[in-house]
């Protein structure tokens, strides 16, 4: 699995609330049976017309911004469990998304591929959001291991949650079957005692 | 100590619990599809492991699959390959697969609890969000994504932490043409898409005991649309009944013994849960939904919300909501002419919802503006829709019966609501696009669905039941 430690980027913004996994990639791209090229075919609907030319209005087409930090509005992620929503934005550059608030199976299946979910306050979102508005250029330094998020530009800090069984894993770069497959005597024996 | 049912299931599921990390949770059944589950075993591949326990895994193909001519190859070629793909896995790790044309192909919500494999007191999971379905049984019942799907796989274990349980009372008695898909939407609507997220929700309450196994499902099925990860309901008579006789349920000796622990699952009455809430079942309306999520939802007869009265941060979110469906702040529903009606998915495709639908729209006919898709939710939910003669109801109303699959709840197969068009559907997600690029879905109850196919547009059901019974 990919490693994280510290990342210092600009953002992409999309201060949109309740962004479900069909926005995120549309069901008629889950064919694939491999993790890779969902990138190109992120935010799809939102960033494409019927035709398959750019919607300029979208964020991602505004060559204004960039960044490897995507910065969405409240409950990013609802919606169905697919892992190709997590694959779609670490495919198309990303390595980090900050909500103040995160789907469940979405957030679960960010830190299994390495890409961190940052939760932070809603008044610290719309202090981002601000910052960006005002200079879309406008950096933020994520530190995982301090577990936090500035606005360099402000200075501005908040601290982050983050479980630190996964935080291990995402500074080391292993994933759970790493860690689960070393228990297996441990399960062999659960089974039989049942 | 008391302990909520959820308490009770995860503790006896425990392989290991250590301070700091999530707990080791073993996985009793998991059920697999097409769709999320060749990266996974694509893993074990590189991996070089098999899979750990493959009898406690079945497979099925639905997302992915046609709903009409299910025996001819696959037209498609990437959908071809992708369920070809899901045949080969099976066929190299191990695991049993009901694909296309086996009588017990289907839904994989649909198809675990008809054949007896959802059992209470089990866990289960699959890649899919909806298998929040099964704890309708009284089991913890999850989706997951693909690398989780590998874990299963490779270990039969899950890393998890606890969630937090919620407990919903719903009490009294629902009104006429109120059923169980209305009961969901009307929570929905009120704790938001968001409001159950962390949470592991136990219903409860005189409502919901009242109900069959199949409005359960319908009610545990939807859990996720708040955010929750499970759903379920305490086990009892209903479901013991439902269970018995059933392909792969205990027999026997195996039966009593299944039975005498099955009467243990149930929250202490002094359990604590980290949330109560409770509602009462003569306040819910035949529901709709106006909105591109689950909890944008409303009585029929009601007005759609205004956008001032929204809290600031989700003005503009809610907006663009209503500018993709086309409707109006304070504008009501009533009325307004639909052009798809979809009756079917893993909330509301059971044998139960088909003679619903049935018994509404005997010597009724379609809408001639309304195009009407039925799509069963197994094979078998089919075989029984024929030999009960429903078929025969559906084709005189100018219903369309296919044939099992998820269809158009998701649009992944070529069952796509067109562009611009309103479906009202019994489905369970109204995101944009869900059913098609630029489709609007409205979704609804099997009753509620049925009417608006009948008159070609959105109707309260209750005043079309009282002038059957006036």
């Amino acid at each position: 699995m990919k490693k994280f430690t510290k990342l210092t980027s600009a953002v992409v913004p999309l201060n949109i609330e309740n962004i479900d996994t069909d926005q995120i990639i549309p069901a008629r791209f889950l064919k694939a049976t491999t993790r890779e090229g969902f990138g190109e075919n992120l935010f799809r609907d939102w960033r494409y017309n019927g035709d398959n030319t750019p919607k300029p209005e979208f964020v991602m087409n505004n060559p204004t911004y960039s960044g490897q930090i995507l910065v969405a509005g409240k409950n990013f992620g609802c919606g169905s469990s697919r892992e190709h929503a997590a694959w779609a934005i670490q495919d198309a550059g990303f390595d980090a998304v900050i909500s103040s608030f995160f789907a469940d199976i979405f957030k679960g299946n960010a830190l299994n591929n390495g890409l961190l979910p940052i939760q932070v306050s809603d008044a610290f979102l719309a202090q981002i959001f601000k910052a960006v508005d005002n200079n879309p250029k406008s950096a933020l330094e994520v530190d995982l291991e301090k577990q936090t998020v500035t606005i360099v530009e402000t200075g501005a800090q908040e601290s982050f949650e983050i479980n630190p069984y996964k935080k291990s894993c995402l500074i080391n770069g292993y994933d759970d079957i790493d860690f689960i497959l070393n228990q297996k005597q441990l399960i062999e024996e659960f089974e039989q005692a049942r | 100590m008391s302990k909520t049912l959820v308490e009770k299931i995860w503790d006896a599921h425990v392989v290991k619990s250590e301070e700091g990390f999530p707990d080791i949770l073993y996985i009793d059944t998991h059920l697999i599809h097409e769709v999320t589950s060749p990266q996974a075993f694509d893993g074990l591949r590189k991996r070089g492991l098999p899979v750990f326990r493959p009898k406690q895994t079945v497979a099925t193909a639905d997302h992915n699959v046609p709903t009409l001519n299910q025996l001819l190859p696959i037209k498609e070629e990437l959908s071809r390959y992708q369920v070809d793909m899901l045949t080969k896995n099976c066929a190299e790790f191990g695991i049993e697969l009901y694909g296309l044309g086996h009588p017990f192909q289907g839904i994989v919500h649909v198809i675990g609890p008809e054949l007896g494999i959802t059992l209470p007191g089990k866990t289960m999971v699959c890649g899919d969000s909806h298998t929040s379905t099964h704890g309708a049984f009284g089991a913890i019942a999850f989706g997951i994504g693909t690398s989780q799907v590998e874990q299963v796989f490779a270990t039969q274990c899950l890393l998890q932490s606890k969630p937090k349980t919620m407990k919903i009372e719903v009490n009294g008695e629902l009104g006429k043409g109120v059923g169980a898909k209305d009961i969901i939407l009307y929570i929905i609507a009120k704790i938001s898409a968001a409001g159950g997220t962390g949470y592991f929700i136990e219903y409860a309450g005189s409502a919901i005991e009242s109900l069959s196994m199949e409005a359960r499902m319908t009610i545990c099925n939807m859990s996720i649309e708040m955010g929750a990860r499970g759903g379920l309901i305490a086990p009892d008579q209903t479901t013991f009944d439902y269970i018995k006789g059933r392909e792969f349920a205990p027999a026997g000796e195996e039966w009593d013994k299944a039975l005498a622990y099955w009467k243990t699952l149930y929250s202490d009455a002094d359990a604590k849960f980290d949330s109560v809430l409770t509602f009462n079942a003569a306040d819910i309306a035949p529901m709709i939904t106006y909105g591109t999520n689950p909890g944008m939802g409303m009585g029929i007869q009601e007005h759609i919300p205004a956008t001032t009265a929204q809290p600031e941060t989700e003005k503009v979110s809610y907006k663009k909501a209503l500018d993709y469906m086309g409707f109006d702040d304070d504008s009501s529903l009533i009325g307004k002419p639909v052009d798809y009606v979809f009756i079917g998915s893993c909330t509301n495709s059971r044998i139960e919802d088909l003679r619903e639908v049935a018994s509404f729209v005997k010597d009724k006919r379609k809408a001639d503006n309304v195009t009407v898709w039925i799509v069963p939710g197994s094979k078998q939910v089919e075989q029984q829709a024929k030999n009960e003669g429903l078929d025969k109801i559906f084709e005189a109303a100018g219903f369309q019966l296919r044939e099992p699959g998820c269809s158009a709840c998701l649009g992944m197969n070529e069952d796509k609501i067109p562009a611009g068009k309103y479906c009202v559907s019994t489905s369970n997600r109204n995101f944009e696009g869900r059913q098609g690029q630029n489709a609007r879905t409205l979704l609804a109850s099997p009753l509620t669905a049925a009417a608006a196919a009948v008159t070609g547009k959105i109707t309260d059901v209750r005043e079309m039941l009282e002038k059957v019974e006036g």
